[in-house]
């Protein structure tokens, strides 16, 4: 399925950091919902800076327009105190995208297990993340470190628990 | 030379101060006076000089001795002159700075220019002839005719007779051009003096109604098209605006300082309404500054006091106000000028358009540029347009957002 771009894609003024207040607070929404929506598309879970800004998210070739880097680092700002992304280093330039939050996936795997009644068992995390049961999933093939926080929010809300095995980590679903 | 009587500078009663000029020096025929710069007055019964420097030299003649007068054009180092051709001086002079001179003319030389609207003044003086109507209580050397005793070139008083009726009959149409101005000065209602100052003489004339006339005829001669040029207009249009306002407003007719801002600003309001309402409400600083100065002729504003009397306005109470934007432009609208109004209709331009540049906006308006960007900014900030900054330039679209 084709990324559908919205119509702010189209909107040259969306590509130039708008100088009123709250015109702004509406352009920055728009620009996080977008990157957000692109990385579930895309199955992104970690941005490169450079590349990013690159990418066709941040230039529309058709309108000659692209945003600039500096308006980009606002974008990521803004993303990062909604909690959707996470500088990985003290330059940024990368980062995390959790276009969901972890306690989102923590909740649908343990959906997943509920339905199944796998309830007590006891996985690895290859299983939850590239086993063949969970192919269908959504998280499917989510991150490693993804992944543990998801669990680790579940482990907080005392819906699982993380057992450390001699290669790697498990975790029990309750 | 030798028809000039010494003087004390003083007008009598009915004698009116018409115009002054400084930087003029005096001419006996060819030759330069011995005399230094000094300031040319005309009265409407006399032609007076004093010294710039030394204000206790002062000179005049009667106008009555002034058989005619032109104009000669400045040249490469040669100031502009008016040559005047004047009657034999009369037995009874009184002493003056010449005793004799082979020369029955003289001339002012301009050095600081003024020339033309002397010579002006000086026509309509030579035409209405205002000493006839008003004599003055000094005796006047009529110096017409020629008395007994006194031998002269009959011969070139012969010419110079010609030449007078000559100049006569061309002076009866500027004449008839000038009725209303006749008019004018009848509707004069105060003259006052303000005082004898030791750099000049001021007159001080009161009469509303001088202005509902001088507007008349400045729509009549606009209506002359073919003689008149546009520039013509503007020149006559000055004359006429400082003679119906006070001696424009200067530092020596109202001093500095706040009352002199005060009147300024006051006549600035009267001044302004009609180019504003022109231009849609609104003018920056700088075309109002031109504007002004250009209309004044002489005795110029200085940008500081321009800004100063603006400063005023609303304080006085006049229907102008003086305006910042954020950008530091500073613009002159007048009181009833609606800014919702402004945006609103600039809102619907973009929207028509899709998208606009400050110059497309300005050329669609009839608006300066910099009013143009200045209310397309002022929709942004309202929130009812975004803006587009790339290479192309700097447009701005209706807020979708």
């Amino acid at each position: 399925m084709s990324f559908e771009w919205p119509w702010q894609y189209n909107f040259p003024p969306f590509f130039t950091l708008q100088p009123n207040v709250d015109t702004r607070q509406k352009q920055l929404a728009a620009w996080c919902s977008l990157v957000l929506s692109f990385c579930r598309q895309s199955k992104l879970f970690t941005l490169d800076v450079l590349e990013a800004q690159e990418s066709a998210v941040f230039n529309n070739n058709r309108i000659h327009r692209k945003l600039s880097v500096e308006a980009i680092q606002v974008v990521f700002e803004e993303l990062r105190k909604k909690g959707n992304l996470e500088w990985l280093d003290k330059n940024k330039s990368r980062c995390l995208i959790m276009w969901r939050r972890p306690e989102e996936w923590g909740k649908l795997i343990h959906q997943w297990v509920s339905k199944n009644g796998m309830v007590n068992l006891v996985f690895t995390l290859y299983e939850l993340s590239n086993g063949d049961d969970t192919e269908k999933e959504e998280f499917h093939g989510l991150e490693d470190w993804m992944l543990l926080r998801s669990l680790q929010a579940l482990q907080a809300d005392g819906k699982a628990e993380i057992i450390s095995m001699d290669d790697g980590k498990g975790v029990k679903f309750f | 030379m030798d028809r000039f009587v010494w003087a004390n500078g003083l007008l009598e009663m009915n004698e009116t101060l018409v115009i002054q000029q400084r930087g003029v020096r005096l001419y006996d025929g060819e030759d330069k006076a011995k005399l230094d710069v000094g300031v040319v007055l005309l009265s409407t019964h006399r032609l007076l000089w004093r010294d710039q420097k030394n204000h206790e030299c002062c000179i005049c003649i009667h106008l009555s001795q002034i058989i005619f007068f032109e104009e000669q054009a400045a040249g490469i180092g040669k100031s502009a002159k008016i040559v005047i051709h004047l009657h034999p001086a009369p037995e009874n002079k009184e002493p003056g700075p010449y005793q004799h001179s082979k020369y029955s003319f003289i001339k002012l030389s301009f050095k600081e220019h003024g020339q033309i609207e002397f010579y002006r003044r000086l026509t309509e003086e030579m035409t209405q002839k205002h000493w006839e109507n008003t004599p003055v209580s000094q005796p006047i050397p009529t110096g017409i005719g020629p008395k007994a005793g006194r031998t002269r070139a009959v011969g070139i008083v012969g010419i110079e007779r010609k030449l007078e009726k000559k100049r006569k009959e061309t002076d009866k149409n500027i004449s008839e051009a000038f009725e209303d101005l006749s008019k004018l000065m009848e509707k004069v209602t105060m003259v006052k003096f303000i005082g004898l100052d030791s750099a000049n003489l001021y007159l001080s004339l009161q009469a509303k109604e001088m202005v509902e006339v001088s507007k008349s005829i400045a729509n009549k001669i606009k209506d002359k098209q073919g003689d008149i040029t546009e520039d013509e207009t503007i020149r006559f249009k000055s004359y006429l605006l400082s003679m119906g306002i006070a001696n424009p407003v200067t530092r020596e007719t109202h001093g500095s300082g706040t009352k002199y801002h005060i009147q300024l600003a006051k006549q600035l309001g009267d001044m302004l309404q009609a180019p504003l309402e022109e231009r849609g409400g609104m003018m920056t600083l700088t075309e109002v500054y031109c504007l002004v100065n250009r209309a004044r002729g002489m005795e110029l504003l200085s940008p500081e006091d321009l800004v100063n009397a603006c400063k005023l306005f609303e304080s006085l109470k006049l229907p102008l106000r003086l305006r910042v934007f954020d950008s530091g432009v500073m613009v002159v609208q007048l009181q009833s000028h609606s800014e919702e109004e402004m945006i609103a209709s600039a809102l619907d331009n973009v929207s028509d358009k899709g998208s606009l540049t400050a110059e497309e906006f300005a050329k669609l308006l009839g608006l300066s540029v910099l009013l143009a960007k200045e209310r397309l900014l002022l929709a942004e900030k309202m929130g009812h347009l975004c803006r587009d900054d790339s290479v192309e330039g700097l447009r701005f679209y209706p807020n979708l957002f």
